[in-house]
Formats: structure tokens, sequence, C-alpha cells
């Protein structure tokens, strides 16, 4: 069974991971995608404001965009996204951390240009394996709603 | 890169263009967005999308990418004047991030960034706080891509 936009109500939605995120990924994706000497290079990068190797933020949000495919994406009647409203990241992802995705529905709301579908906006935080919050994303995503659900709400 | 002091409010870079080709896409999305609208054409056609579309986390990362290819090639353009380079911090995040229409198989998009505001950090006096928006347009001129994002940039001041 997909879900669907009724399977979103406000609230704690789930848990997922933990996830294992390897010296090498965080190269492979710095050299392709942020070659930036704090994400590729362990000398400057203890000289940086983080002081130490860490992985782009744009390879942490991929990262839990990939939880969330596996988590509850991949069985979601998700139609895309529009976009994110926000991106904090709030500590450095470290070579060997064990990522965890705690994810909260903010609000679902019925599409009033497509009724037949609804926006849902998580509130989504990684942390590690310490518990330091890593990274707080909010973000929608338009899912389709239960078959006739439109068609009972008009009638 | 460039100082906070060299950095003015309204300031324009184009930061170069990149093609989204179809195995490009289903690499990206294979490894982090493995949606059916990414990975196959066929489910693509059929979804809101009209075409195999790249994922959204796959466009920002390129237009990072063509971020911080523009940084070097200023870094080595001062270098090359004989003066001396700023090495931009992290950012703390971004808002406002639309991917206003689909990147599909094939697009080229030419990525830009604005200023949008600075100040100076009050915590860290030798760091100034920059905003910028980001924007991605394809080759038809239909901007794509927007987000307004935040960075530690170095005051010349500072360092000495």
């Amino acid at each position: 069974m997909m879900l669907t936009f009724e399977d979103f109500p406000p609230g704690h939605f789930g848990t997922f991971g933990p996830r294992r995120v390897t010296r090498e990924e965080i190269l492979a994706f710095a050299a392709e995608f942020d070659p930036q000497p704090m994400h590729l290079d362990e000398a400057a990068a203890s000289r940086s404001m983080l002081k130490g190797l860490s992985a782009s933020g744009w390879h942490l949000c991929s990262l839990m965009m990939r939880m969330m495919c596996d988590g509850y994406i991949g069985r979601t009647a998700s139609l895309g996204s529009p976009g994110v409203n926000e991106v904090r990241w709030l500590a450095p992802l470290r070579p060997g951390d064990d990522i965890t995705l705690d994810v909260e529905v903010m609000e679902a709301r019925v599409s009033r240009s497509r009724p037949e579908t609804g926006i849902v906006t998580f509130k989504s935080m990684v942390r590690n394996a310490a518990g330091q919050a890593l990274c707080e994303m909010v973000s929608p995503i338009i899912v389709a709603r239960r078959a006739g659900a439109a068609a009972e709400q008009a009638g | 890169m460039r100082f906070f002091e060299d950095i003015e409010v309204g300031q324009r870079r184009e930061l170069g263009s990149f093609t989204f080709t179809a195995d490009a896409i289903k690499k990206f999305a294979a490894q982090f967005d493995p949606q059916r609208f990414h990975l196959d054409e066929e489910e693509g056609r059929k979804s809101l999308f009209g075409g195999l579309a790249a994922s959204g986390w796959h466009v920002g990362s390129v237009c990072m990418k063509l971020l911080v290819a523009d940084g070097q090639r200023a870094a080595q353009e001062a270098l090359a004047r004989g003066e001396k380079i700023a090495i931009w911090g992290p950012s703390p995040g971004f808002r406002e991030l639309r991917w206003i229409k689909p990147v599909l198989a094939g697009d080229t998009i030419s990525f830009a960034s604005e200023v949008e505001s600075k100040r100076a950090s009050e915590k860290r006096p030798e760091w100034g706080i920059l905003q910028a928006r980001n924007t991605g347009t394809n080759q038809r001129g239909e901007l794509v891509f927007s987000l307004l994002a935040t960075a530690f940039v170095p005051r010349r001041s500072a360092g000495g």
C-alpha cells in the first residue's frame, strides 16, 4: 500500500537510520561537488572554522534525502517537491559518524490548485551517534490524496 | 576568493553552466534520491515533470560546484596580481530554495550569484556574514532554481 496524504497527520512521523558515513564517501562527494579544502584535506580542515575534516553540507542534505527515500518517500505517492523553506547546518558531519534522522510533520494541507493532492511540510533533524544535532531541514512535498478524497469533499 | 571588504551588495557573478546528462541524473539519483522520475525516462514522462528530471539536490550540488570553481578562479587571479587570497568559511545554512521548473535530461543550466546583504559577525570579529541569491537559468532563459545562501567570509582587516 502506498502512503497518501491522509497518512501524514501533524506530529512525530518516524526515526530513520542509523547510517554510517565513511571518509571515502565524504571525499568523493566533495571532490565532485564541493572541493573546498575543509572537505578534502585534513591539514587545511584542521585550520578551518570546523576544526577537522567534515562533509559538504550538500552531501549531508543529499544523505538526508536518501534516508527519507528509504524511510518513507519510496513508499509514498509523492509527486515531487517545490523547494526547501530552510536548512540550518548546525555542526559538522565527521568521517565515520552514524547519522539518525528524526522526521516530524509540521503541516498537512490540501492543495487549492490541485485538490487531488496535498502539501505535507516536514521538519527533519539529523543527529550523529552522540546525539548532537547536525542539520535541520524544513521542506514540503506534494503527496497524492487517497482515491476519491477530492470528490468526497466536493460532494 | 574575495574578502568581506571587497564585496558589495548587488554584485553579480556569472558562475558558468552545466549540462545535466541522463547518465549524470540517474547516477546522482541512484545514490541519493532514488525516486522513479529521477531514474527512468518513461516514469519521468508520466510524472508532473514531463521527462527524466534531475534530483533537486543534484541541481543544488551542481550550483555549489560552480560556486567553488568560480571562487578558485578568483583566487588564482588574485594570486597572479600578487594579492592575498581569502579562504571562505563554512555556511550556516540557506533559505527559500525553490525548484521552480524541472531540470530535464539534456538541459544546460547557467548559474549566477548576486549579493543581497552583508554584515559583520557579532560573535566572530574576524568574519563577515554574506547573503547571496544563487540562481539557475535553463537554455530557454527560464529561471529553474533559486536559493538564498549564507556564508562566512573572512575580513581583510582581521588577519593582519
